[in-house]
């Protein structure tokens, strides 16, 4: 039999954690600090505009770009939280998740050897997405001196006569990096002057806990050369409903729109209706869980900072990044032995980037109790291995 | 927010949590949080710290019931007189005085339903100003002081992801 398989497929890694999940579920009282999506479930009145859309009969397909109730609560929400403005008809479209929009936008951009720039560590995606579309991923490595963030200079010196795109993570998972409006200024200058383009994921936008998120499609000269990503898994705890939208200017929607109706058709209608009272009515919620997820990263990196360990104060999502270098192990091996001394799961930086190596994601979406008890057990593991 | 509303939002359901905690998740120092809670006692802000239980999964039989009642409110005192008379029975666990078709609700836990029965007829009906009573026996609590009580939740999410 031929070979089944596309090649440019199977060189494709898999992703780092499968060990760990593997491991994990096969054993007894495990604390798991290692997931990436929020412990609170969707608020009750956004599941229950869900439940009755279905009792309404709402099952058919959406229209392509998505409904446009939705995408009008969605244009008032950009430009009351985060002051851009998109046309809603024209201008953007609701996906199967930020993950979708990631996949398309970069598939919409990029021609074979066009290379586009991916700070790492971050989400796992951005480098499979730019390679099945045919470009070339060039990777930046950010720097805990830095407190993670992207630096004009960094971004100069990854640039050639191919790049294209920059891909922009913040508020960035793993890390809990942010990028605020100076740093973003620095970035745009040099977006602009070498005529890229930015696919800026912004997922974690309202888990920020420092001022408030600043969009870098905000900033003059960089909405028409951005593609904003945005959705509703982290910031009203809807993953599961997987929706979320992109917001570009015309031209480029139009061919991610185009891929979008032939390889998906419409983001899930549930969702879609359900997605509509988020935005609606949801600000209360957000900065409920925002207030909460606040209060356990200070917790978190209070006691991972008595433990010894060096750790930049992340002031996004819900993910703290400590240093693990003074233990003589690499990220893999502390994780590992983490996992079967203590029954910890945390996930191995370098899961989101070779760079990650010599440190840990540590998730703070757990109630304190469960973060306390399994920061207890961190200690105890640091101390027999001190 | 002030740093007194976020104290009181945290300690509503999580009275419990320490004093260091609850200060390094706000952001301030301890002492801090010390001294605001202590002011908030003093000013009966904070009335007191209680135990959500489930009896029903205990052997001790309880009998809750919600009493709607109609009064005459008094000239100068309005329902307050009348409140307290109510309200200094230890077995009442609450009176509020409401809008609408009565006048207090009184919540009442008793051991058994003759216990209550007779709290009713001995005790509340009998007071001058009371015009009428209409007990409601509590069947089962589902929710109480925002906590579902009737089951626990689970983590339903992946041990990893991404």
């Amino acid at each position: 039999m031929r070979n089944p398989l596309s090649e440019r497929i199977v060189e494709i890694p898999f992703s780092g954690i499968r060990k760990f999940f593997d491991i994990a579920a096969e054993m007894k009282d495990v604390i798991s600090l290692g997931v990436g999506e929020p412990d609170f479930d969707t608020p009750w009145h956004i599941r229950d505009e869900g439940i009755y859309s279905l009792e309404k009969g709402r099952t058919a397909y959406t229209s392509n770009a998505g409904l446009k109730e939705l995408k009008i609560e969605i244009a008032r929400y950009l430009e009351r939280r985060f002051s851009v403005s998109y046309d809603y008809d024209s201008e953007m479209m609701i996906t199967v998740g930020g993950s979708e929009a990631i996949d398309i936008a970069m598939r919409a951009m990029l021609d074979p050897g066009d290379e586009v720039l991916i700070p790492q560590p971050s989400y796992v995606s951005y480098e499979p997405c730019a390679v099945l579309a045919g470009g070339t991923p060039v990777i930046i490595n950010l720097k805990e001196k830095n407190d993670f963030r992207l630096t004009a200079q960094e971004l100069e010196e990854a640039i050639t006569s191919r790049t294209k795109i920059l891909v922009l993570p913040f508020p960035n998972n793993p890390t809990g990096a942010i990028m605020e409006r100076k740093d973003l200024e620095a970035v745009a200058k040099i977006v602009i002057e070498h005529d890229l383009f930015v696919i800026s994921d912004e997922i974690y936008a309202e888990l920020t806990y420092l001022d408030g998120h600043v969009t870098i499609a905000s900033l003059p000269g960089m909405r028409e050369r951005t593609v904003l990503i945005n959705g509703f898994s982290k910031a009203y705890s809807m993953t599961g409903w997987r929706l979320g939208y992109a917001c570009a200017p015309k031209e480029i929607l139009e061919q991610m729109l185009k891929i979008h109706q032939y390889a998906i058709m419409c983001a899930p209608t549930t969702s879609q209706y359900a997605a509509v009272e988020a935005v609606r009515n949801g600000d209360v919620d957000v900065s409920q869980m925002r207030e909460e997820y606040n209060g356990r990263r200070r917790y978190l990196v209070k006691r991972l900072r008595e433990m010894g360990m060096h750790c930049f104060e992340p002031y996004g999502a819900f993910y703290a990044f400590p240093c693990i270098r003074q233990f003589g192990m690499s990220s893999d091996e502390f994780a590992t032995r983490m996992l079967q001394e203590e029954k910890v799961v945390v996930v191995p930086g370098t899961a989101f980037g070779a760079c990650g190596e010599g440190f840990l994601r540590i998730s703070y979406a757990y109630s304190l109790s469960k973060l306390k008890e399994a920061l207890d057990r961190m200690e105890r593991f640091i101390e027999k291995i001190n | 927010m002030e740093i007194r509303e976020k104290i009181l939002n945290y300690i509503e359901t999580n009275s419990r949590v320490e004093l260091k905690d609850l200060a390094v998740m706000l952001g301030v120092d301890e002492a801090t949080v010390a001294n605001e809670m202590a002011a908030m006692e003093e000013e009966r802000i904070i009335c007191g710290y209680h135990t959500l239980i489930d009896w029903e999964k205990t052997s001790i039989e309880k009998v809750n019931a919600l009493i709607e009642v109609r009064v005459t409110p008094q000239r100068g005192r309005g329902f307050d007189s009348v409140a307290e008379r109510v309200y200094n029975y230890p077995e009442v666990n609450a009176v509020y005085l409401i809008s609408g078709g009565y006048d207090l609700l009184v919540t009442l836990e008793g051991k058994t339903l003759r216990e209550v029965a007779q709290f009713v007829s001995d005790k509340l009906s009998t007071l001058d100003s009371v015009l009428s009573t209409k007990t409601n026996f509590i069947l089962k609590k589902y929710k109480d002081h925002g906590t579902v009580i009737a089951k626990p939740q689970d983590d339903e999410r992946m041990l990893v992801s991404l």
